[in-house]
Order: structure tokens, then C-alpha cells, then sequence
């Protein structure tokens, strides 16, 4: 099938982004990398779109450090992430996670802004930021604010965006000396989706853990971080299996998905041990 | 409709070195741009949603995927596709080692798949079979099996290395 867009305009910078949205009379939609998007606009599960293209806008692309924080532009693609000098130091958890995203040519335009702002349940940057606890920064009608990813994600595809509103970049906490960032996840072919996922933290504060793939939005097993803090490995293993509420469809059932969150929690922790070493 | 939004979008760019404009619809994805209003069928149009990796083509240097990417996206745009990357000659080794090793069959990936492979050469040094592969996960060949294509590569970056050590 074709894609029906009702219009395109190429935003020059944020501002003109922003008046964009405003006049499209909520028909507006953002574009960005477009590997979801048009991907979806071809298969016609949307059309009619004016489309804000907000790709070549510069002062939302690219990585600074700012005190204790690492400040990552939303245009930031995916490869541009896996090879900033920046990131690798500070938040090596997004490093890793982009060897798992789709494949090279896609990893060349999508966005990190993109990515969290469509929210796919399985998809990773959305479970790292999570782990990260990053803040995410909205600019719109009615002016800037910033969410926490915990309270950003709300379900399948669903976020705290507004109507209007635009996400500009996110703020990751950089990593403390001997902080431990490990990605574990379980796909059938290279690039695909996760059947499930896991991101683990070990900070000196405790341990961060959230899971991907496993329900409708990524999901912060506060449960088994606790167990995990006093060492209790299948104690963490039985509450993360709690805190789940996996999806069954024709990839894989809910409770394999269950089951191999539990793998991969024994495996990411296998993995922490083998860094320290 | 806000008269900001435009159905039809003019656009100017550069394909396989040949200056290019034209009036594309807003909806119109690069590789029907490529292949319907400009004749250039060597890009195939496959999934059209990002799998099958048969529409990749180069933009401003990175290859991409044509079907994930609209035409109006493309203005100020540097694009080579397969008959571009063929004319120069820039992979010619390649293409040789396509066909002296078997690495295609029907041939309906092979376009996206020299793309793809021409920018992993590109990082110039010897890949690993397992990166390789890696990198061509995102190309879909559904006669040869791949191993004839990893050969092709293998073969195609040890050569490249050692003229360049030569
Ligand atoms: C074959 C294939 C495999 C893939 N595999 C994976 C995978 O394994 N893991 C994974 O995580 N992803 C995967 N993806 C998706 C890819 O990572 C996309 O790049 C990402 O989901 C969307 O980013 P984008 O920049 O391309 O956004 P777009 O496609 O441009 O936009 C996606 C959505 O987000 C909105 N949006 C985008 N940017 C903003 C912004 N700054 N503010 C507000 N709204 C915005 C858009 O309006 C749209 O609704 C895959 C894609 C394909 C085609």
C-alpha cells in the first residue's frame, strides 16, 4: 500500500515546529527519523497527516555534558549514539542498547526523541531512560516542562505528550564511579523487536531494573531491585515474574515471555559479575 | 487546512551526481520517487515498512532505507542508488565477487544488499563473519543462503586491505 499524507512542511527550528502543530488543528503529526512513522503511513494505519518534519532542525540534535548531567538532543539518532565518546562514559546503557535496535540503515535515521515518543512496548530506549531515571523535556502551546520517565510512559504507544507538544531531548543522570550498566534481551532475528528485555543497573544506591516486551509499557520491577539489593537472586527472579504482565501473541506466549524475563535476569546478572572481574 | 502544509513539494537534490528537481506528492516515499518518476528501477520496492531492506540507498553518505524515507525529505540531498554506485565503479570488486562466488540467485535483494555492504566496507579493516552478518541483518536474501554473500564480503575486504597495506 502508498501512504496518504494530508500535507508536509519542514519545520526551520523549534519555534516553527511548534506553530506548526498550532495550525495543523490537531491533523498534525511530528516526523522525525520516520522509521516508525512512515513504516506506519505505508501500511495506512494512519493517514492524512500534515506532517511536521522536524528532522533537519539542529539545536535538537547532538549530546553536551551539563554538570551531572548528560543532556541528549531528541534528533540524536540511533548510530550517533552508539558511537558518542560521551555516552559510552556516562550512560553506557544507551551504548548497548543500540546494537539492538533494528539494523544499520534504520539505526542511520531514527531518533532517540522518536523512539521514546512512540513508545513501542518492546522497544529499548524507552526501558533504558526508565532505568536511567532520566528527565524528558517537552516544549509546547503552553510553554516548556519537564517529565520523569517514570511518569512518561503510560501504555501501548501512549505517552505524556499533549496534543501540540514536542519532545526536545532528555536528561540522563551521568553514571557514578563503579556504576554497572548491563542490556539483556531475547529476540528471534537480529534487529527485531525483543520478545523480552531487561536493563540493569547496579548503583551504589541499589540496583535499577526495568523490563521491555513484557507489558504495556516498560516496566520498573521495584519488587526484585529490592531483593536484588540483598542479594537475593531468585527471590528477584519470583517478583520480577510478578511484576510483569507479559503480552501473548504469535511470536511467543505470555508465559514463555515470563519465563524468559527470569533468564534474562540471572543472565544480566551473570554479566555484572563478569565486569567487575 | 493551513496553507503551511503542502500536498505537492518541490525539491531539488542530487542523484548519482546529476542534478535533480521536481514536484513530489507530500506521501511519496523516496524509492517510488527513484524508481516511477525517474526510471531508476535498480532500487526495488519490497515491504515498504523497513524489513526486507531491498529499497536501501545512500543519502549524504549513509545507506538507508528508500521506503522508510519521503521523497519531500530528500531536498538538498546527495542520493546514489545501485546504477550510480555501478557507474562509478566504486564497487566493481564487489559486484565480481557477487557473481564469481554465487552470492545471488534472483537477484531481488541484491541492489539494497551492495548498498548495505558498500558502507560496511566503507569502515575499511576485515570484518568478522559474525559482524558481517550482523550488519546485513537488515537484508532479507531468500535464494542463496548468505553464506555466499558473507564469502563475497570476506573475500571483497581482505583484498581491499591488502592493496591499501600493499
Ligand atoms: C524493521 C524495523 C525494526 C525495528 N526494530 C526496532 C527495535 O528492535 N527496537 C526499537 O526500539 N525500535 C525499532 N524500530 C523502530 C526505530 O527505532 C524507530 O527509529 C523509532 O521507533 C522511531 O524513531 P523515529 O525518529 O524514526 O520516529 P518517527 O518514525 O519519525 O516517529 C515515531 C512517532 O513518534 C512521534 N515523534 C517523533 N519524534 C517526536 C518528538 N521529538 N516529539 C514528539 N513526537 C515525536 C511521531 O509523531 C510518531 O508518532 C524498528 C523499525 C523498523 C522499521
Amino acid at each position: 500500500m502508498k501512504a496518504l499524507a494530508g500535507g508536509y512542511a519542514q519545520a526551520r527550528d523549534l519555534r516553527h515546529a511548534l506553530d506548526l502543530l498550532g495550525q495543523a488543528d490537531g491533523m498534525g503529526r511530528v516526523l522525525a527519523g520516520g522509521q516508525s512513522l512512515i513504516a506506519a503511513m505505508n501500511m495506512r494505519l494512519t493517514s492524512g497527516d500534515l506532517l511536521v518534519d522536524i528532522s533537519r532542525i539542529a539545536e535538537l540534535r547532538g549530546v553536551a555534558l551539563d554538570g551531572g548531567w548528560l543532556r541528549i538532543g531528541a534528533l540524536t539518532r540511533h548510530a550517533e549514539i552508539g558511537r558518542d565518546a560521551l555516552i559510552a562514559r556516562h550512560a553506557p546503557l544507551l551504548t548497548r542498547a543500540v546494537g539492538h535496535i533494528a539494523h544499520s540503515a534504520i539505526r542511520n535515521r531514527g531518533t532517540i526523541g522518536g523512539s521514546l515518543a512512540h513508545a513501542d512496548p518492546a522497544a529499548e530506549f524507552p526501558a533504558c531512560v526508565l532505568a536511567l531515571e532520566a528527565v524528558l523535556h517537552l516544549d509546547g502551546p503552553d510553554g516548556r516542562r519537564d517529565v520523569a520517565a517514570e511518569d512518561f510512559f503510560l501504555g501501548v504507544f501512549e505517552t505524556a505528550i499533549e496534543e501540540g507538544e514536542i519532545l526536545t531531548g532528555i536528561s540522563v543522570p551521568v553514571a557514578q564511579d563503579g556504576e554497572r550498566h548491563v542490556l539483556r534481551e531475547a529476540a528471534r532475528r537480529s534487529g527485531d523487536y525483543a520478545l523480552a528485555g531487561l536493563c540493569l543497573l547496579r548503583r551504589t544506591a541499589g540496583h535499577r531494573l526495568a523490563a521491555f516486551g513484557v507489558g504495556p509499557c516498560p516496566i520498573l520491577a521495584r519488587g526484585a531491585m529490592e531483593k536484588l539489593d540483598h542479594g537475593d537472586i531468585d527471590g528477584a527472579v519470583a517478583a520480577l515474574s510478578g511484576e510483569i504482565d507479559p503480552p501473548g501473541d504469535t511470536q511467543a506466549s505470555a508465559a514463555y515471555r515470563r519465563h524468559l524475563a527470569g533468564v534474562l535476569l540471572r543472565r544480566a546478572l551473570s554479566d555484572l559479575e563478569g565486569e567487575q572481574s | 487546512m493551513s496553507d503551511a502544509f503542502r500536498d505537492r513539494i518541490d525539491i531539488a537534490l542530487t542523484v548519482n551526481g546529476e542534478p535533480v528537481e521536481a514536484r513530489v506528492p507530500a506521501g511519496r516515499h523516496l524509492v517510488d520517487f527513484l524508481r516511477l518518476d525517474l526510471g531508476l528501477t535498480g532500487s526495488h520496492a519490497g515491504c515498504e515498512h523497513g524489513v526486507c531492506g531491498a529499497c536501501t540507498v545512500k543519502v549524504d553518505g549513509e545507506a538507508v532505507r528508500g521506503c522508510l524515507m519521503l521523497a519531500a525529505q530528500a531536498d538538498g540531498a546527495e542520493v546514489w542508488t545501485l546504477e550510480g554506485l555501478t557507474q562509478s565503479g566504486v564497487i566493481r570488486d564487489l559486484q565480481d565477487a557477487f557473481v564469481a562466488r554465487n552470492a545471488l540467485q534472483c537477484g531481488y535483494c541484491t541492489p539494497g544488499m551492495l548498498t548495505s555492504i558498500e558502507e560496511l566496507l566503507n569502515r575499511g579493516g576485515v570484518p568478522e563473519r559474525a559482524e558481517i552478518r550482523e550488519h546485513l541483518s537488515g537484508n532479507y536474501c531468500r535464494c542463496t543462503g548468505y553464506e555466499a554473500i558473507v564469502d563475497a564480503v570476506e573475500s571483497v575486504a581482505r583484498a581491499r586491505a591488502e592493496k591499501g597495506a600493499a
